[in-house]
C-alpha cells in the first residue's frame, strides 16, 4: 500500500538492498519472518528521528514537500502584504479551494491508473451550464438538476474511461478530445448571451459563499474538529486493539497520541481562525466530507485495492482476477462525476453559467495540487489528501497574488513554474526511490 | 523418500493438443501424486508451456483424459483449473510493485470484515504463512519493490498457496536467479512437498531438477520421452531423453571434451 506509515512499530526499512536474505537452514524452527539484519526501528521519539532520515534519504518525501513550500508560500505572502495570513483571508481560501479540489479528488483517482484526464475543466464548465439549462430554461427542481448533472458528469466520464479500456486508444488523447469538445457543447448551450444566471437556492446556495455550517454557529467549526479528531482516536486505538489481539505489530499509544495530537492542533486552530472571520462554509465541509469518504474507499475497501493493483502492474491485476477495464470505465466516470461536482461548486461561487467556467487554467491547477499533494504521475502512489493539500498550495497562491494585484499573465506564469516544479519533486523522488529499492 | 500416494491427485492421459496445423501435444501422460515433485523438462518447443497451460485451463485439451483424484474432469477456463485446486506461478512474476506483500498475497481475494479489508487477519495470516514456509523478508507490510528477486519469487510462490492448492505449478521459478536465491527458492519447493501437495517444476537447470524432483517426465516434440525417478537416473540419461538421442551435438561434444582430457 501506498501508505507505508501505517504500518507499525516494528516496520523495519531493508539494511541494504543489495543484500538479500541468507538461506533458511531447513532445521531451523521458523518462528519468526523477520531477517534479523534488517534495522528494526527504535522505540520513542529517536527512533522516529532516524526512521525520518532514511525515509527522506530513500526519496520518500510524503508529505514534507507540501508542508515546506506552504509555509515558504506563507511567509512570502505575509511579508508583502500583511493581510495575507488574516482570518478573512484565510477563510476565502479554505472556500474557493474546495471547488478546484474536487476536480482534483477524481484526478488522484485517475493519476493512480498512471493515467491522465485532460477534460476535467471542460467537463466542470459543462456541468454548471447543464444546471443552468435544467434550472432556469426547464424549470426543473434545482435538487433533481444537480443529481442530472452530477450523473451526465459520471456519464462522460465513462465514455472517456470506455474508449480507453475497450477500444484501446490512449487516455490522453481521448480527454484531450474531451477537453475540447465538452467546451464545445457548453458554448453551443449557453448560446448568443454567453451567461446563465441561476437563482441563488437549493445546491447553488449550499455551494455558494454566504452558506455556512450551522449557520455560522461558533460552536459549530469546533463541533467538525472535535468530531475529526474523536474519530480518528477511536479508530487508531480500536485499530491498535484488534492488532494487539491478533498477535500483528501495532502502533504505540504513544504515536497515536502525537498523530492525534497534531491533527487536534490543526483542527482546533483551522476552526478558530474560520470562526474569526464567519464561520466554515458549506462547500468547504462538502469537500472535506469526500475527502473522509474518498480516502475510506480507496484505502480500506477492494475497490480501492483495486485501482491501486492496476496502478501497480497491469498483469498482475488481470492475473489476479481483477477485472481491469472495468476499473478503468468506473475511475474515469469518478473523475467526471467530481468534475460534475465541482462545476457545481464554480456555479455555486458567482451563481451563473459563464463562458469562463472550468476554463483558463482550471485543469492544470487541479492537476497541479493532486501531484503536488503528493499523487505520483507514475500510478500506484498516492493518497487523496493530497487534493486538500496541494490545493491549499495552489489557493494560498492565487489568493496571494490576487491581493498583490498580480496580473493574469503573472499568475499563469507562476501556476505553470509551480506545475512544473511539483512535477519535477515527483521525477526526482521517485528515481531515488528507485536508487533505494523503493519502487 | 517421501510418502507418494496411490491415486494421483493430478493425472493426464492420452492428451493431445492442436494450434491449427502445429500438433502441439500427442498423447501425453502425466501423473503427479500428493507430496510428489514432478520436473517437466525438454527443449524449447517439446511443448512443456503447452501442456501446463492446459492443466491451468488457459488451452483447453483436444483429446485425452485429465483425471482429479480418480475422476475425469474438464478444464476449459482458469477459473475450472483454480477451482480445483491448481495454483500456476508464472515466469514472469504476477505481483504488482506498490503494493505491500499482504496485499499482493491476498490480491482479488482480500478479506472482508463487515464488507471492509481485514487488514488485520490478512497480516496475521500472511505472517503465519510465511513464517511456516520459513520465509524471510524484512516486513510483510514493506511494498513488493524493496523486495529482491529471490525475496519476490517466495512471494510468488506463497501467493499461491493463499488458495490452498493441491497442485502447485512452479514455472522455471529459477530462471532469473541468483545462487543464493535459487537454494531459497528449492528449499520452498521442498517445503510445499512436506505440506502434501503435488508440484511441477518446469526448468531448464538439471542441478535444480535433481536436487528436489522426485520424478523427471521428459517432453520431446510435443509427446512423451521417457518418465525417471530422479535418484535412479544420471545427468547423461535425461539428456539423451531431452534431445532424443544418444548420438546429437551435446554428446558429440561431452565425447570431445573426454577424449581431449584423455590427451
Amino acid at each position: 500500500m501506498s501508505d507505508t506509515s501505517k504500518t507499525v512499530k516494528q516496520d523495519p526499512e531493508p539494511a541494504s538492498q543489495a543484500t538479500v536474505a541468507p538461506a533458511d537452514d531447513p532445521t531451523a524452527a521458523p518462528v519468526t519472518v523477520l531477517d534479523p539484519r534488517l534495522l528494526i526501528r527504535e522505540e520513542g521519539l529517536k527512533g522516529y528521528l532516524t526512521e525520518f532520515k532514511r525515509k527522506m534519504k530513500g526519496g520518500e518525501l510524503g508529505s514534507l514537500p507540501v508542508v515546506v513550500g506552504l509555509i515558504v508560500i506563507w511567509t512570502i505572502f505575509q511579508l508583502q502584504n500583511d493581510r495575507f495570513l488574516s482570518a478573512d483571508n484565510l477563510s476565502n481560501i479554505s472556500y474557493y479551494l474546495s471547488a478546484t479540489g474536487m476536480l482534483a479528488i477524481g484526478l488522484v483517482f485517475v493519476l493512480l491508473l498512471g493515467e491522465i484526464d485532460l477534460s476535467v475543466g471542460s467537463v466542470s464548465g459543462l456541468a454548471s451550464t447543464l444546471f443552468a439549462v435544467f434550472v432556469v430554461d426547464h424549470g426543473v427542481n434545482s435538487w433533481l438538476a444537480l443529481v442530472l448533472t452530477v450523473v451526465t458528469g459520471v456519464g462522460i466520464g465513462a465514455l472517456h474511461g470506455w474508449f480507453f479500456a475497450r477500444i484501446g486508444v490512449p487516455a490522453f488523447v481521448v480527454t484531450l478530445a474531451g477537453f475540447l469538445g465538452w467546451n464545445g457543447l457548453m458554448l453551443w448551450l449557453l448560446g448568443e448571451s454567453g451567461t446563465i444566471n441561476i437563482p441563488d437556492e437549493g445546491p447553488v446556495h449550499l455551494f455558494g459563499q454566504s452558506s455556512f455550517f450551522m449557520d455560522q454557529a461558533v460552536i459549530g467549526g469546533y463541533l467538525l474538529a472535535g468530531l475529526g479528531v474523536a474519530s480518528m482516536l477511536y479508530g487508531s486505538l480500536m485499530d491498535q486493539r484488534r492488532r494487539r489481539a491478533a498477535g500483528v505489530p501495532f502502533r504505540p499509544t504513544s504515536e497515536i497520541a502525537l498523530r492525534v495530537g497534531a491533527l487536534a492542533v490543526a483542527a482546533f486552530v483551522a476552526a478558530y481562525v474560520l470562526n474569526s472571520s464567519a464561520g466554515v462554509s458549506n462547500a468547504l465541509v462538502i469537500f472535506l466530507a469526500s475527502l473522509v469518504i474518498v480516502d475510506f474507499v480507496l484505502r480500506r475497501t477492494p475497490y480501492g485495492r483495486k485501482v491501486f493493483a492496476v496502478g501497480g502492474g497491469i498483469e498482475a491485476a488481470r492475473r489476479a482476477g481483477i477485472n481491469v477495464s472495468m476499473i478503468r470505465i468506473t475511475v474515469f466516470a469518478i473523475a467526471g462525476g467530481f468534475a460534475a461536482v465541482g462545476g457545481m461548486f464554480f456555479a455555486g461561487q458567482t451563481q451563473s453559467a459563464t463562458l469562463n467556467a472550468g476554463g483558463g487554467n482550471t485543469l492544470m491547477l487541479a492537476i497541479a495540487a493532486a501531484v503536488i499533494g503528493g499523487t505520483s504521475l507514475f500510478g500506484g502512489r498516492g493518497t487523496v489528501w493530497s487534493a486538500l493539500l496541494g490545493m491549499l498550495v495552489i489557493q494560498s497562491i492565487q489568493t496571494g497574488l490576487d491581493l498583490l494585484n498580480m496580473n493574469t499573465s503573472i499568475q499563469y506564469m507562476i501556476t505553470g513554474a509551480v506545475l512544473l516544479g511539483a512535477v519535477v519533486i515527483d521525477s526526482v523522488s521517485r528515481r531515488s526511490q528507485k536508487a533505494a529499492g523503493r519502487a | 523418500m517421501v510418502h507418494v500416494s496411490a491415486t494421483p491427485v493430478l493425472a493426464l492421459r492420452g492428451v493431445s493438443k492442436r494450434f491449427g496445423a502445429v500438433q502441439a501435444l500427442t498423447d501425453v501422460e502425466l501423473e503427479v501424486h500428493a507430496g510428489e515433485v514432478v520436473a517437466l523438462v525438454g527443449d524449447n518447443g517439446a511443448g512443456k508451456s503447452t501442456l501446463v497451460k492446459t492443466i491451468a485451463g488457459v488451452h483447453p485439451i483436444d483429446e485425452g483424459i485429465i483425471e482429479w483424484d480418480g475422476k475425469p474432469v474438464s478444464i476449459n477456463k482458469p477459473h475450472d483449473a483454480q477451482g480445483l485446486g491448481v495454483a500456476t506461478v508464472y515466469q514472469d512474476l504476477a505481483l504488482c510493485d506498490n503494493l505491500d506483500v499482504v496485499g499482493n498475497l491476498y490480491l482479488g481475494r482480500e478479506l472482508l470484515h463487515r464488507g471492509v479489508i481485514d487488514e488485520v487477519t490478512m497480516e496475521k495470516n500472511a505472517r503465519e504463512l510465511l513464517s511456516t514456509l520459513s520465509i524471510r523478508i524484512p516486513s510483510v507490510r514493506i511494498p513488493i519493490a524493496s523486495l529482491s528477486g529471490g525475496q519476490r519469487q517466495v512471494v510468488a510462490i506463497a501467493r499461491a498457496l493463499i488458495g490452498d492448492p493441491k497442485i502447485v505449478i512452479l514455472d522455471e521459478p529459477t530462471a532469473a536467479l541468483g545462487v543464493e536465491q535459487t537454494a531459497q527458492v528449492l528449499d520452498l519447493v521442498e517445503r510445499l512437498r512436506e505440506r502434501d501437495l503435488g508440484v511441477i517444476l518446469i526448468s531448464h537447470n538439471m542441478a535444480d531438477v535433481k536436487a528436489v524432483a522426485d520424478t523427471v517426465a521428459v517432453l520431446r516434440l510435443g509427446k512423451n520421452n521417457g518418465s525417471f525417478p530422479v535418484k535412479d537416473t544420471t545427468h547423461e540419461e535425461i539428456i539423451a531423453a531431452i534431445t532424443g538421442a544418444t548420438e546429437n551435438a551435446v554428446t558429440r561434444r561431452a565425447g570431445r571434451r573426454t577424449t581431449e582430457a584423455a590427451k
